[in-house]
């Protein structure tokens, strides 16, 4: 019998599949590279993770540097809470959302890199402006720091729930007008159309295959977790590396790991190993706690509960809705990726999308992580709970925590509610018992 | 008799309820949590075990042959008041041992010369006035012995200090300290012996009525001798996770309340739980079955450890402060969430001469607007409405939160409260140990409690 006190058992390191530990070799090399950069006479850009222009950065032999990435990944290794404390210290208050200050403390302490490496400052801030109001303030802040050129790309807002052709004209107008020469004069070469073209198709490739990889999760059990899982499976993809080989080979490694699993009929692996039995599938809505990831997994895999889908995986490209990067069309096409990034949909869009996973995914559940410090994205989700599960009749799920503040993630009380609310699902399914 | 027991491990306190194999509650136990929460569950188990025997004593008592029936049942009470000061004065023995012997240990105790005599005055003191602590007509007082013992201590030591001149602080000193160790002692004696000697305590009172004394210790020989088997279990509250239970025996302490408060009122829809440190706004279908629920997060103000901390700023006990309350002629506006700063805000009103009543007032609605907010967050108020938790003991708070009801969704949701109320959690639990037991999947208690059961 297994008792309380053996769930508890030293947590070992977390086990990985192939693919991520090819991965974390592709992130360190990335670091290496930028640590290089001013030796190598690369440029450096800082840009965000949703609408990032990687392609036209790698077409321009510039390599990006992607903040939100560091504050995650800074939280992993548990550097974010002496960033932030660092942040405070310099005026910035409590309530700011805590990617900014963990980046900036970060800064402050000598912007040493999450793998150690030295950050080369920017040679430009690039500001793909995509439905996250901090954004532009946290890039203000970045210019007084650095006093280096800042180019805005604004993306509008999808408040009618599409793009229209006015809204694609405008963010391409923008390309070719502002982004591209500003780039182009940072780069000090001027763009490639045909290297540009040759990385969206790049992108496309790996584009295809993410997206079987999503889809694999209509399997029972799903071989895939697509949040937990899903934050690795988008590592690439949203950061540095979408448009290059490295991306390509990582997502065809990824999906033949999928198939694989999905042959054998096994579940996704978890910081435990394999998941032994599929017992809930649920849909997530809301980053994940990144201070204390595997704390948060294992209170999910633990339970047998298997993220189906997630929209947090979509922040960087919502590609499942049909979406590709087409070479064929660069500048539309970049366009279409910006405006369609899951942080660029208004509230109705975004219930509809996590409508069609739960439905699409045979969710049992969907569960909401709001983050306190997030302004942009955590209003309007109680409003998003009500909607899903009148529509659904699936019942739904709420906690709080916080991206990389480790004071505000409160393990008890976050592992009572998971657990009530799996507890809950069970009770539902077997008629109150 | 087969049975089963739920645990609920509250922050503040820990209850128990038995149930026989047809669900009906035969036993129900409470104790305050404290540094050992093992303890705290072994003290509400056994409560609920000893309130089992005191049942079924009433029923075997009114089988009495030769007419003293009535007259044995109607000692009952007695007996049980005669238990309760038996616990309380083995609680003072063990004191009086823990005082000495940490006095012994701690080197830097110079005063310990003249604090021991003290000591063992003010415990003879608290033992000599014990029997009225539990008489028939004694007014009402907290059920825990840190309570009762810190009350007598603390007029022991301050009789000491006002007619001999003692110092009074490093007495209660002695006192605090002690008191944290004797309450993670289990209950070292065996609690039939400890009935035992309360129904002896009982028939020697009988002046008049050999025939029922005898009648007493032979009914109760025999309530003690039913076995009890304890066959299914399953534990929830805040402390749960912290205990040697199997992992099956554990459930969600919103599952648990939503079906007890489905037990006793089968048309409850939602459900409120304000307990020490959590509350819960629960969403309950037709079968009890938890369908949403919503909990404070990060911060406790507006919890029972709120009405705890305002009653301490005001020296009053937390059973005081609703009655007082409700004698409010307004309800001055508290604008502070957190307790800690509604505390200074109480102290800087009455500073300027608002009545301690008004502010009361005002901290009991304060409280309530936080339980409307995670209600709406839950899905609102549903007809029926079924208040829990220790707070639902507070007439002050129950008025506003029918007033707010009213307010916010009108006048046809019915409020139900029961005086078990706090016991809801233990009650579902127990409900899911029956459901486990019918499945023929009951987890069982660890064994080193199981000693209890044979009690």
């Amino acid at each position: 019998m297994t008792t309380t006190t053996t769930t508890v058992k030293s947590e070992k390191e977390a086990q990985k599949d192939r693919s991520q530990a090819r991965q974390k070799e592709m992130i360190a090399n990335h670091f290496k590279k930028l640590a290089r950069a001013k030796e190598d006479g690369k440029k450096v850009v800082y840009t965000f993770v949703p609408g990032n222009l990687a392609e036209l950065i790698s077409a321009l032999d510039m390599l990006p540097v992607l903040p939100e990435i560091n504050a995650l990944q800074s939280g992993m290794r548990k550097r974010s809470g002496a960033f932030i404390q660092e942040a405070e210290k310099a005026g910035h208050s409590e309530d700011v959302c805590t990617y900014v200050k963990c980046d900036l403390g970060m800064l402050k302490k000598g912007n040493i890199g999450p793998t150690d490496e030295p950050l080369p400052p920017p040679d430009l801030l690039l500001l793909s402006y995509t439905g996250c109001f901090t954004f532009m303030k946290w890039f203000e802040l970045l210019r007084e720091e650095y006093k280096c050129p800042v180019v805005m790309l604004h993306v509008p807002y999808q408040a009618g729930g599409e793009i229209t052709q006015e809204m694609r004209d405008y963010v391409v107008a923008q390309l070719r007008d502002e982004v591209i020469p500003v780039m182009e004069k940072v780069a000090g070469k001027k763009l490639d159309m045909k290297v540009l073209q040759q990385h969206l198709a790049l992108s496309r490739t790996a584009e295809d295959a993410l997206v079987q990889v999503w889809e694999s999760a209509r399997h029972r059990p799903s071989p895939i977790d697509g949040y937990f899982g899903g934050v690795y499976y988008v590592g690439p993809i949203f950061s540095s590396f979408r448009g290059g080989q490295d991306a390509v080979e990582y997502y065809k490694e990824l999906l033949e790991e999928t198939n694989d699993r999905i042959s054998k009929g096994l579940g996704p692996m978890t910081p435990d190993g394999v998941m032994p039995k599929e017992k809930y599938r649920l849909v997530v809505e809301g980053p994940p706690n990144w201070t204390n990831f595997y704390d948060f997994w294992r209170m999910f895999s633990r339970e047998g509960a298997t993220i189906v889908s997630s929209t947090y995986t979509r922040v960087g490209g919502l590609y499942d809705t049909g979406f590709r990067h087409d070479p064929d069309k660069p500048m539309e096409s970049l366009a279409d990726y910006c405006l369609g990034c899951y942080t660029n949909l208004n509230l109705p869009s975004r219930i509809d999308l996590l409508e069609k996973y739960i439905k699409d995914y045979q969710a049992d559940g969907f569960l909401i992580n709001s983050v306190k410090s997030c302004n942009s994205f955590s209003v309007g989700q109680l409003l998003i709970l009500r909607q899903l599960e009148e529509r659904t009749g699936v019942p739904g799920g709420f906690i709080e925590s916080d991206l990389v503040d480790p004071r505000y993630f409160g393990k008890a009380n976050i592992e009572n509610r998971v657990q009530s609310y799996l507890q809950m699902l069970e009770a539902r399914r077997n008629g109150g018992r | 008799m087969k049975c089963v027991v739920g645990i609920d491990l509250g922050s503040t306190t820990t209850k128990a309820v038995i149930l026989d194999e047809q669900g009906e509650m035969v036993g129900r136990g409470i104790t305050n949590s404290r540094s050992n929460y093992e303890v705290a569950c072994q003290v509400a188990h056994q409560e609920a075990l000893i309130s089992v025997r005191f049942a079924m004593l009433e029923r075997v008592g009114a089988a009495s042959e030769n007419g003293t029936g009535e007259r044995v049942k109607a000692l009952v009470p007695a007996v049980k008041s005669a238990y309760r000061l038996e616990l309380y004065l083995h609680g003072l023995d063990d004191l009086e041992q823990v005082i000495a012997a940490q006095m012994g240990r701690s080197l830097l105790n110079r005063g310990r010369a003249s604090l021991e005599p003290s000591v063992k005055r003010i415990l003879a003191m608290a033992r000599e006035n014990a029997p009225a602590l539990f008489a028939a007509n004694a007014p009402r007082r907290s059920d825990f012995f840190r309570d009762l013992a810190g009350a007598a201590y603390v007029a022991g030591a301050e009789k000491l200090a006002k007619e001999n001149g003692e110092e009074f602080e490093p007495l209660v000193a002695a006192y605090d300290r002690a008191i944290l160790e004797v309450e993670t002692h289990a209950l070292q004696q065996d609690i039939s012996t400890v009935l035992k000697r309360a129904v002896n305590r009982v028939a020697r009172e009988q002046k008049d009525g050999e025939p029922v004394a005898l009648a007493l210790v032979r009914a109760a020989d025999q309530a003690l001798s039913q076995p009890l088997h304890e066959v299914a279990f399953v534990g929830t509250g805040y402390g749960r996770q912290t205990l040697p239970f199997p992992r099956e025996a554990v459930r969600s302490e919103i599952l648990c309340h939503g079906r007890g408060a489905h037990r006793i009122f089968p048309g409850t829809r939602t459900v409120l739980d304000i307990g020490g440190q959590d509350t819960k706004a629960i969403q309950v279908d037709g079968h009890g079955v938890v369908t949403g629920f919503q909990m404070n997060d990060r911060c406790a103000a507006g919890c029972g450890r709120y009405l705890g901390y305002i009653a301490d700023e005001l020296n009053l006990g937390l059973h005081e402060l609703g009655p007082l309350a409700l004698q409010a002629n307004t309800m001055v506006k508290v604008n502070s969430t957190c307790t800690v700063f509604a505390g200074a805000e109480l102290r800087e009103r009455l500073a300027l001469g608002q009545r301690r009543e008004d502010i009361l007032a005002g901290l009991h609605r304060s409280i309530m607007l936080r339980a409307m907010s995670l209600l709406a967050r839950s899905g609102g108020v549903n007809n029926e409405f079924t208040f829990t938790g220790g707070v639902c003991n507070n007439p002050m708070a129950v008025k506003v939160l029918r007033e707010l009801v009213v307010q916010n969704y009108g006048d046809k949701i019915h409020l139900n409260i029961h005086p078990d109320s706090i016991y809801m959690g233990a009650l579902g639990g127990a409900l899911f140990a029956l459901d486990d037991l019918r499945a023929d999947k009951p987890s069982l208690l660890p064994t080193t409690w199981a000693a209890g059961a044979a009690a």
